[in-house]
């Protein structure tokens, strides 16, 4: 379980999170949407720390992350999986290498003990054959199932995405989506997920967290999204001709 | 002047986070000598086509300069040797070595930058400036000084090629001169010299492919910073150690 409270991120004068709060629970798919620079990357970084927050509160389970230091919130981290928004690949390393990473670092396993993790957690995201590939051999779609191995190769409680199919053609982009959502059952996971992608809203999204302007403007699922009356979720979520046609359609 | 300052402040804090004990000391070493070949050995070829080359011109032109016969041709292999380890082999390799070096770190650690991959080793709870960057410091700092050695020897063998070839002097002479008033100090300061820049080529240059931004212009900008200001550090270190060595 993730907590944040009255989260403010400032770049210089410029306010880009407004005392945003929420809550993610374990087993659950959370979608962070909005539009490109609303926020969405630098909320997702200030929730693992990559960036520091001006105020708010950050708890994961009973520990408020954003009061330890950075060698404190190390026994947090080896607990968060994530994949980037360009996947990230160590372009020096092989996808083995890549996968193993974390486990070089953060446990004590031998070395058959840490393939055998790494592969099976490559089988996880249905590759084969492709240890010794170093990731620019590797197709876009690839490289995010590549960085999902990687982001639960130590068994994460939380996996963070952001935009996971910026990039990917619309059928690769539904299996990545398929992929979390399934981890994240399978191992109860906390995930969250940053999208613009409609898309991925109606295939995974268990909760929704709408974010205009860095203010979180309305939260729900994707059973509700489309019957909302927040005027800037649906300028939105029916931003295309397309859609405001079938929006008008449906009355 | 204020931005410079607070330039300064932030590389020192760069340098205290790469300077903590490494996470896993096996992992250090793996690093340490992926780079070690990487900056030190495939520099050696360089090193040594510009060694060879500056030894052959310096003994021509102090050649052409003791024309008075009151001067023993000995003092053309004296010269040679005294400006190779003085300034040629450490400040004018050092040079070499930043332009070469200094933009390869720097694109290399930049471009890890914006594509996200120091965060993801930062979001592991991985120590990157310290993985990626203390490995390429210990390397350079502590093997370009026998690199330095290697350009001294292969300047004096360009000495000799030249003299071979043209018999501007006699090989005696040059032999002769070569250990005339030998001062093994000469070597300490040249190495610690040599250290010094390799230390502040490596680090400067990490410092600012680690705060590279905005894609990959960005990169391309940060390497190019980083080559003049390692460049002007080094002239800068050289006075101020050969001030501080030979005064
Ligand atoms: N390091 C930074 N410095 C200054 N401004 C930033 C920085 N990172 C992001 N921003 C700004 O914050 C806003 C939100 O960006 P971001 O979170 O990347 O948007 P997105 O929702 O597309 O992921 C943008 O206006 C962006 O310009
Ligand atoms: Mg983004």
């Amino acid at each position: 379980m993730i907590q944040v409270n009255n989260l403010n991120k400032f770049f210089g004068e410029k306010q880009v999170l407004h005392d945003i709060s929420i809550t993610y629970k374990p087993g659950e798919c959370s979608l962070i949407i909005g539009a490109s620079g609303s926020g969405k990357t630098v909320f997702l970084k200030s929730l693992v720390g990559l960036l520091t927050p001006d105020s708010g509160e950050i708890w994961y389970g009973k520990i408020q992350f954003n009061a330890l230091s950075f060698k404190e919130q190390r026994s947090i981290r080896k607990e968060i999986g994530m994949l980037f928004q360009g996947s990230a690949l160590f372009d020096f390393a092989t996808v083995e290498e890549n996968v193993r990473f974390p486990m070089d670092f953060f446990t004590t396993w031998s070395d058959k003990e840490k393939l055998d993790r790494v592969n099976f957690c490559l089988e996880r995201v249905n590759l084969k054959n492709v240890n010794k590939l170093f990731p620019n051999e590797l197709s876009g779609g690839m490289q995010k199932r590549v960085g999902i191995a990687r982001a639960i190769a130590l068994n994460p409680k939380y996996l963070f995405c952001d935009e996971p199919n910026s990039g990917l053609d619309p059928h690769t982009s539904i299996l990545i989506d398929q992929l979390i959502s399934e981890i994240t059952k399978e191992y109860n996971i906390t995930t969250v997920v940053n999208t613009h992608d409609m898309n991925s809203v109606m295939e995974i999204g268990d909760t929704v967290g709408f974010i205009h302007q860095g203010k979180l403007v309305w939260e729900g699922n994707k059973d509700n999204i489309l019957t909302s009356d927040c005027e800037e979720l649906n300028n939105f979520v029916f931003a295309s001709n397309m859609a405001k046609k079938m929006k008008e359609m449906m009355g | 002047m204020k931005k410079s300052l607070e330039l300064i402040g932030q590389y020192f804090i760069l340098m205290k986070v790469v300077f903590s004990a490494p996470d896993k000391k096996r992992i250090f070493w793996k690093q340490f000598f992926i780079d070690a070949e990487k900056l030190v050995l495939n520099s050696i070829p360089i090193v040594a086509v510009i060694s060879v080359f500056i030894g052959a011109v310096l003994v021509i032109q102090t050649a052409y300069n003791i024309e008075s016969p009151l001067i023993p041709k000995m003092y053309v292999g004296y010269m040679t040797r005294e400006s190779l380890i003085l300034e040629f082999c450490s400040t004018m390799i050092a040079l070499i070595l930043a332009g070469k070096v200094g933009s390869n770190i720097s694109s290399e650690i930049g471009s890890m930058r914006i594509s996200e991959q120091i965060d993801a080793m930062e979001m592991m709870g991985i120590n990157s400036a310290n993985y990626l960057i203390l490995p390429k410091i210990a390397a350079a700092t502590i093997l370009n000084p026998l690199l330095m050695l290697m350009s001294f020897v292969l300047g004096l063998f360009g000495g000799a090629m030249i003299i071979n070839f043209t018999g501007i002097i006699t090989m005696g002479q040059y032999t002769e001169g070569l250990q005339y008033a030998f001062r093994f100090y000469y070597f300490v300061y040249s190495m610690i010299k040599m250290a010094t820049f390799s230390f502040l080529i490596t680090s400067i240059s990490s410092f600012y492919g680690y705060y590279a931004a905005d894609g990959s212009l960005g990169v391309g900008r940060s390497s190019t910073k980083a080559i003049v200001v390692s460049s002007v550090s080094i002239l800068i270190a050289n006075l101020v150690i050969t001030q501080l060595m030979l005064n």
